[in-house]
């Protein structure tokens, strides 16, 4: 080069992405922040002070832990099924089977999984015609599958696909090299979890639970066509105020229940920031 | 095993492996492998790849179990146990650095085992880092290290817990050349300090030759020959291993009574019972060389040079015969006289010679 110094151009393939970012992340939170302070009277608070009515805190509430038990629930089972496939050999049919399987499922939702739901297991279905014949009434005590423990059991259905996808790589780097040293320093199995392979799947695993929270708590439409009645969740009473008739008398209302959803979430990015950095140090 | 933590190196401990047997389905792994190895010595298996030095490793440490055979270190026989009863030391071929502990905690792990208190072993293990010459990266992960430096806190790691006997499988085969030779002596000063009994696992038969006090040469699960170096070099038992160790020159010619006649030469055989008919020779390299006399008459041994490798003191001459290349190793000074082009007699050196029959493949190395 002649003198000078030349300039990076290496920030110009971020762009795209940058572009994306802004358009569709910051742009629309931007909006709705924005919104959730306003009013016909100019800004005001009592959109965040509306949010003490009791229905949408319990709708909070039932909204974080029906994630945390999702999240939970898929990750554990998630990692069991992820620990087999990652045992087994690399090349064989189950690892196949069972990754393209999760590949799908994860993205399944909305009203297909619902109604698989309904009709497989609801009231109507023939095995639950089949069960309470046999004296096994699965709905003796109200049909759970239309509302939140319904909710738990269908959203496992796509958490533990997630589960699989994002902690697999995790485990397959996992070298058999640890445990023979483990065992050749004098170390069972025992040791091995509590001092090699647990430390260092940890936080791969709680990662991901907190990606699976994430996931689970901006689910919308298939606790949409599970539940026509009421709002047990946020993302269902952020539904009702957009389109309800009262709730278009209080536009700021939806918004400031989104502040409550974007704000748990930050939450939760952070603390995986926090893992990512632990990590850090020794991965690359 | 106590928890002190002084340096005196104890006397290493007799190993022996009697008549191992090992199948994985079909494949036959271990094939009646026997080998003892003295108190404190280097013994090298070396072998082309799939010959089973691993596993024959992999038994000694525990990891793998045998089908038949014993296992005996120090006397006692260990072939029950479990590795992480039998007290050796292992250092693999990469990789097997605890990631997420520094150096100082991986080459501490095993003391934390054996119950050695934290301070006790947080010195103990700086001094074996010293050992390796890593005493200042005692606090760096392993992404932070060369792959020469991981395998050196390997090292560290594997002796820290004072094992009755070292195994290193390929511990080099991943390292870059250079790093590979320094290492490799490096290796060898720490055995000789520490004075454990070694058994060091290679296909590179250069590293063999280097490093070990015995080498063991394996071929499809049994040692063909074990020896010092020298004489598995010069004196090799078996075709294979004359072909698996160092360079050979392959040459047809026809066994009569006793000798072989090659191009013209007769050369005493190695193998006395040899039978009549033809046969290949294996000549070394250093057992050619190019006569001085001028005399280039058309004959069986004239040919023209077609590449003269520059080894250092020795130079190393390719010559085209017109039916075959032969390789002649000998002194620079003296392959100075002959470049690429020149027309040369070559002669053969009447040492005792093995051969092959037509049938023994070529070896890759
Ligand atoms: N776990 C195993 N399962 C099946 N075959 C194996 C296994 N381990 C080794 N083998 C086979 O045993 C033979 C010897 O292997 P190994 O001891 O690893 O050879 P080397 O270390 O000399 O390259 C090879 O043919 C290899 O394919
Ligand atoms: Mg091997």
């Amino acid at each position: 080069m002649m003198g000078g110094r030349r300039l990076s151009l290496d920030w110009i393939g971020a762009v795209p992405f940058l572009g994306y970012v802004a358009l569709f992340l910051f742009l629309p939170t931007a909006i709705i922040v924005a919104g959730a302070f306003a009013s016909e009277g100019g800004p005001t608070l009592v959109n965040f002070a509306n949010l003490s009515r009791p229905y949408i805190v319990s709708a909070v509430i039932n909204s974080v832990i029906l994630s945390a038990v999702t999240a939970v629930g898929g990750a554990v089972l998630g990692a069991i099924l992820t620990y087999a496939i990652a045992t087994g050999n690399p090349r064989g049919t189950f690892r196949r089977m069972v990754t393209s399987a999760c590949g799908v499922l994860a993205q399944f939702g909305g009203v297909i999984l619902a109604f698989a739901f309904i009709a497989a297991i609801g009231p109507a279905s023939a095995v639950y015609v089949y069960f309470s014949q046999h004296h096994l009434d699965y709905y003796a005590s109200g049909v759970w599958l239309y509302d939140l423990r319904g909710l738990e059991l269908v959203y496992l259905y796509f958490q533990i696909p997630l589960m699989v996808l994002i902690f697999l790589p995790a485990v397959d780097g996992i070298k058999p090299q640890w445990r023979e040293a483990t065992e050749s320093l004098g170390g069972g199995t025992w040791t091995y979890w509590r001092y090699v392979a647990g430390p260092l799947l940890a936080p791969a695993f709680l990662g991901s639970t907190l990606l699976l929270f994430a996931n689970s708590l901006s689910a919308y439409a298939t606790a949409a066509a599970l539940i026509n009645q009421g709002g047990p969740i946020l993302p269902l009473q952020i539904s009702n105020a957009i389109t309800s008739e009262v709730g278009l008398h209080e536009p700021g209302f939806a918004k400031a229940q989104a502040v409550v959803l974007i704000v748990i979430v930050a939450i939760v990015s952070v603390l995986y920031a926090v893992l990512q950095r632990r990590t850090a140090r020794w991965l690359q | 095993m106590t928890a002190s933590v002084e340096t005196t190196p104890r006397a290493g401990v007799e190993i022996r492996l009697e008549n191992l047997q090992r199948r994985y389905g079909a494949v036959t792994a271990l094939n009646d492998l026997s080998l003892t190895l003295a108190a404190g010595e280097l013994v090298a298996l070396l072998g082309p790849s799939g010959c089973g030095k691993t596993t024959a490793l992999r038994l000694l440490a525990g990891l793998e179990e045998a089908d038949g055979g014993r296992v005996v270190i120090g006397g006692q026989d260990v072939t029950g146990l479990p590795a992480n009863k039998r007290d050796v030391g292992m250092v693999f071929q990469s990789y097997s650095l605890f990631p997420h502990m520094v150096a100082w905690e991986n080459v501490a792990f095993g003391l934390q085992m054996r119950k050695v208190g934290p301070a006790d072993r947080k010195k103990r293990a700086i001094e074996m880092l010293d050992l390796v010459g890593l005493a200042g990266f005692a606090d760096r992960y392993a992404v932070q290290l060369s792959g020469g430096q991981q395998q050196r806190v390997a090292l560290a790691r594997a002796l820290a817990i004072r094992p009755k006997v070292l195994l290193l499988d390929e511990p080099l085969s991943a390292l870059d050349a250079k790093v590979r030779s320094r290492l490799r002596d490096e290796i060898r000063r720490v055995q000789l300090e520490v004075g454990i009994t070694t058994l060091f696992v290679t296909h590179d038969q250069e590293e063999a030759l280097a490093i070990a006090d015995r080498v063991g040469v394996m071929n499809a699960g049994h040692i063909e020959q074990l020896g010092p170096p020298t004489l598995v070099y010069t004196r090799p038992a078996t075709p294979f291993v004359a072909e698996f160790v160092g360079l050979t020159n392959r040459l047809p010619g026809t066994v009569k009574r006793g000798v072989v006649e090659v191009r013209g030469t007769e050369l005493p055989l190695v193998q006395a019972d040899a039978a009549d008919g033809p046969a290949i020779a294996l000549v070394r390299p250093e057992a050619v060389s190019i006569a001085s006399d001028g005399d280039l008459a058309a004959g069986p041994l004239v040919g023209t040079v077609i590449a003269v490798a520059f080894l250092g003191a020795t130079s190393r001459v390719t010559v085209d015969l017109g039916d075959i290349t032969v390789l002649a190793q000998m002194p620079t000074s003296a392959a100075a006289a002959s470049p690429a082009g020149t027309r040369v007699r070559l002669t053969l050196r009447t040492d005792p010679v093995l051969i092959a029959r037509e049938e023994t493949a070529a070896v890759e190395h």
